[in-house]
């Protein structure tokens, strides 16, 4: 548990610093997840790497804290949700119309995604029957 | 009467009452949600966030003094978002295989969002300023707010629209896809990590893993392309 915390902050570490000093505009933690995804990688390869790792991070305890974590991805919004009931007031003078502009904007955003996905998908997936549709 | 006051100032300066209100809530949030069949309306966040704000508004309680405690739970947002590389790893190869439609999803989603955005905007004559900090509103709060920020809008106004849009993506993504027809797991949760970044995305892993999957990497993708054309299409607008 306390080792995949470890490896976990240090991923998220290693991104902070990374964005930060290449000045991208991708949060650390986004970059931690690349980072944590090129350890598993190395991880399962054939580098003989889990004799060195503490046994945590080989024996499914990693596995298990991050769906923990992924599970309860909700309540990790509350807080800063909370701060928004306060500062409601902010969009008093524009409420109606920042509504229908969240709302409308939103909808066409999930409609147009998932067309696309699915009309490009279809076609690359008729040309190779493997892909799983 | 004089020691019950002082219990309260006590426990209200402590980050452990307002961690103990923030889980209890959501364990609650979470039964009400269940109790429903995890019906969208019922979103764990939204209950969460009113049961919350109602213990905030009747103790008279402010937000910072709220965030001392719930500070713990916000910092999670990040090793959550290390994680989400757990399931993208077991589902690499499904990944990979739906790769040339997650990029032109994400470029038709982001340029979408963008237009209709600044379009819906200008026709309802939305102040200048207002419409900046919406621009970036369905990236992950912590870019939007960068976004906004350099281009001269307001960072908290944007991150109060990124949560409204969230929600609101959470509560429409299972109810605009099921009227769609569509089944594609991949297809369903990318567009709810596009449009709603972490909070569709939580959504989205409540109704498939799948689904969670591709709702994390559009997430982690729209930051990055909005980041770049947000700018560019208020430049080319105005």
């Amino acid at each position: 548990m306390i080792a995949s915390l470890a490896l976990i902050l240090l991923a998220q570490l290693l991104g902070e610093i990374l964005a930060r000093g290449a000045g991208v505009p991708v949060p650390g933690p986004v970059i931690g997840m690349g980072l944590m995804f090129g350890f598993l990688l190395l991880r399962d390869s054939r580098l003989g790497l889990p004799r060195i790792l503490p046994k945590p991070l080989t024996d499914g305890t990693l596995e298990t804290t991050a769906r923990g974590l992924l599970m309860n991805l909700s309540l990790m919004f509350v807080p800063a949700g909370v701060g928004v009931v306060g500062r409601l007031d902010l969009l008093r003078a524009q409420g109606l119309k920042l509504a229908i502009v969240l709302v409308v904007s939103t909808a066409l955003s999930l409609l147009v995604t998932v067309l696309v996905f699915r009309a490009v998908a279809s076609r690359v997936e008729r040309r190779r029957p493997d892909g799983e549709a | 009467m004089h020691g019950d006051f002082s219990l309260w100032v006590y426990l209200a300066g402590t980050p452990l009452l307002w961690l103990t209100v923030t889980l209890t809530s959501y364990v609650l949030a979470d039964r009400i949600a269940a109790a429903t069949g995890r019906h969208p309306i019922a979103n764990p966040v939204l209950i969460t966030v009113i049961l919350v704000g109602t213990v905030l508004a009747v103790t008279g309680t402010p937000y910072p003094t709220y965030f001392e405690g719930a500070q713990f739970v916000h910092f999670l947002l990040g090793p959550a978002t290390v994680v989400l590389a757990m399931p993208l790893y077991e589902r690499r190869a499904t990944v990979l295989r739906a790769l040339v439609p997650m990029l032109a999803a994400l470029l038709a989603g982001a340029a979408t969002t963008l237009a209709v955005v600044i379009a819906l905007a200008r026709l309802l004559d939305i102040p200048q300023p207002i419409l900046i900090s919406l621009a970036p509103k369905s990236v992950t709060s912590g870019v939007a707010m960068g976004i906004a920020e350099a281009l001269g809008g307001d960072p908290t106004l944007t991150a109060i629209l990124v949560i409204l849009t969230g929600i609101i993506g959470a509560i429409l993504v299972t109810p605009l896809m099921n009227l769609l027809r569509i089944r594609d797991m991949r297809a369903r949760g990318f567009a709810a990590g596009l449009a709603a970044h972490g909070i569709g995305t939580a959504r989205a892993f409540q109704v498939s893993e799948t689904a969670g999957t591709f709702a994390g990497i559009a997430m982690g993708l729209n930051a990055f392309l909005t980041a770049i054309l947000a700018p560019l299409a208020l430049h080319l607008l105005f």
